[in-house]
């Protein structure tokens, strides 16, 4: 082992397993650090993938990388305690190369990516955690592990430690987060034939389904349930901010267990074997949480700088992005041999001019704002809902009367301006 | 009840679906018991730990290491900031196979 790498990148998920990949491809001395037993041993995602940011590493990734299913059907449903208001899309364009998006299991993708990178020339080491950043003076130089002799050293040290990132928080980038800045999220995956969920999703073979689950799969909380369709497994879950589940006394668990027997999953789950229970933690508070990223010495990328689209469900692709980004600007800053954050703040720029930075801004106030005004997920949601059943129903009434009577459900005067104020209001946080 | 869900309702049950390599010694730590005991009527972290590593018993809260997924909730969810969070010693703690 060398006594100095060009760079140490802490943490194989997405962020720090596409760094590494990068940094090796172009020739640089990496070390991949990881404290699971093996890269994805600790990784929990709902599923999610997404093939552009993917392939910008790995050209054709999808021919030979552990995937689930393409995602050709994407639903919404808003969900009440005994009904539901479902919509999406759902086209062959994305059956077909190059695809859009691809359910995984991160355990087996992720292994799938750091053996790429392995191959590349990246050196992997597991089973290791990094205690600290070892620094000198206001320079990170490199990084304090868990074995003995464990001090290893580097130009740049890149922390993609997931969302925790105690690192970060060690070097003083980050205070410690709030409750109401992180989303949990509980999972199960799902033993189902295959057969069977083509059937029960609308499905030809090699062909996927997501849906995302608001309103009552949360009981009203902020957060959202998933159910997507993996080979021969599901993967369901349900997150909500961490304070949500705090107000509201409620076990975690308890609510993944009310989602499975919901009246609207129940069937599309039945004689499913659980396979695997899990809980992550996801960073929400977006844009205003964001760490500082770069230091001298050292950038963060992925979760650990909070990196994740709420309302899109992105992470993944963000954290890939970051990553590779973060490897190019080592390079760079090899090549002028220069590792000071002047020349690293080339990250900075680059990732919040690209899709990864704008997105957040453009959501930089959404979780905040659904958090702080509850009505939308309690009351909003419900009652697009019953408003459906209303017009659907046919009971004799005309529709203008069905009409009327959906807007005297809404309220009073002034129980509609609040409503209108409140649509308003949602639509300046995602504009 | 129909089949489904009829195995792994339960938190015992779930946490039975998962592989860990616990470490002999815990990677958390209450740092003051008597802020558990005498500061905290709702004992939160019994309730939202998505594990239920954390069971108040008459006067003390006992910490089930071994079954912890390593989330961090506990550490950001704690009202009093009374847990310290360590990640278990390289290579053990939860080994997820999947998701």
């Amino acid at each position: 082992m060398p006594d100095k790498f060009d760079c140490i990148v802490v943490g194989a998920g997405p962020a720090g397993i596409a760094c590494a990949y990068e940094l090796a491809k172009a020739g640089a001395n990496v070390m991949l650090m990881e404290r699971g037993e093996y890269p994805g041993s600790k990784n929990v995602m709902g599923g999610v993938l997404y093939r552009k940011m993917m392939e910008d590493i790995i050209p054709d990734f999808y021919k030979e990388a552990p995937l689930e299913r393409p995602i050709v059907e994407q639903r919404f449903m808003m969900m009440d305690k005994e009904s539901a208001l479902t919509f999406g899309y759902k086209g062959l364009e994305w059956a077909q190369e190059p695809y859009n998006n691809f359910t995984v299991l991160r355990a087996k993708f992720d292994q799938w990516f750091a053996q790429k990178a392995v191959e590349q020339g990246a050196l992997l080491v597991c089973e290791t955690v990094a205690l600290e950043c070892i620094t000198e003076g206001e320079r990170v130089v490199g990084v304090r592990t868990d074995r003995p002799d464990g001090d290893v050293y580097a130009d740049v040290v890149v922390l993609c430690d997931g969302v925790n990132s105690l690192l970060a928080k060690s070097l003083g980038f980050h205070r410690e987060f709030k409750p109401d800045e992180v989303a949990l999220a509980t999972m199960e995956i799902l033993k189902l034939d295959k057969a069977v969920i083509e059937d029960r999703f609308n499905l030809e073979e090699n062909q996927g389904c997501t849906i995302e689950l608001f309103g009552d799969a949360t009981k009203g909380i902020l957060g959202t349930g998933f159910l997507y369709t993996n080979k021969d497994t599901l993967s369901l879950g349900v997150g909500t901010l961490l304070s949500g589940l705090i107000k509201h006394k409620l076990k975690p668990y308890e609510l993944l267990e009310y989602v499975k027997t919901h009246p609207m999953i129940r069937k599309l789950i039945q004689g499913a074997e659980p396979q695997e229970y899990l809980a992550h933690l996801i960073p929400e508070g977006g844009y205003h949480s964001m760490p500082r990223i770069v230091g001298n010495g050292v950038l963060v990328a992925g979760d650990a700088a909070q990196l994740v689209n709420a309302i899109h469900r992105e992470g993944s692709n963000m954290a890939m992005t970051s990553g590779r980004i973060a490897a190019e600007t080592v390079l760079l800053a090899k090549a002028a041999g220069d590792f000071s954050e002047r020349t690293l703040g080339h990250y900075r720029e680059k990732l919040m001019a690209g899709f990864v930075g704008q997105d957040l801004k453009k959501y930089k106030d959404s979780t905040h704002h659904f958090d702080k005004f509850p009505q939308y997920f309690e009351q909003y949601i419900p009652m697009m809902s019953r408003a459906a059943s209303q017009m659907f129903t046919v009971d004799g009434k005309s529709k203008w009367e069905k009409q009327k009577q959906i807007w005297r459900d809404l309220g009073t005067a002034k129980q509609k301006l609040k409503i209108a104020r409140d649509l308003y209001r949602a639509w300046k946080v995602i504009k | 009840m129909t089949s489904a869900g009829n195995k792994g309702q339960s938190i015992e049950e779930k946490q039975y679906l998962l592989r860990f390599n616990a470490d002999t010694k815990s990677h958390l730590t209450v740092m003051d018991a008597d802020v558990c005991l005498t500061s905290c009527p709702d004992k939160i972290c019994t309730i939202f730990c998505p594990a239920e590593v954390y069971k108040w018993e008459d006067i003390r809260m006992h910490v089930g290491y071994e079954g912890c997924h390593e989330c961090g909730s506990c550490r950001i969810g704690c009202p009093h900031q009374n847990i310290k969070w360590e990640y278990p010693k390289g290579g053990h703690g939860i080994v997820f196979r999947l998701g």
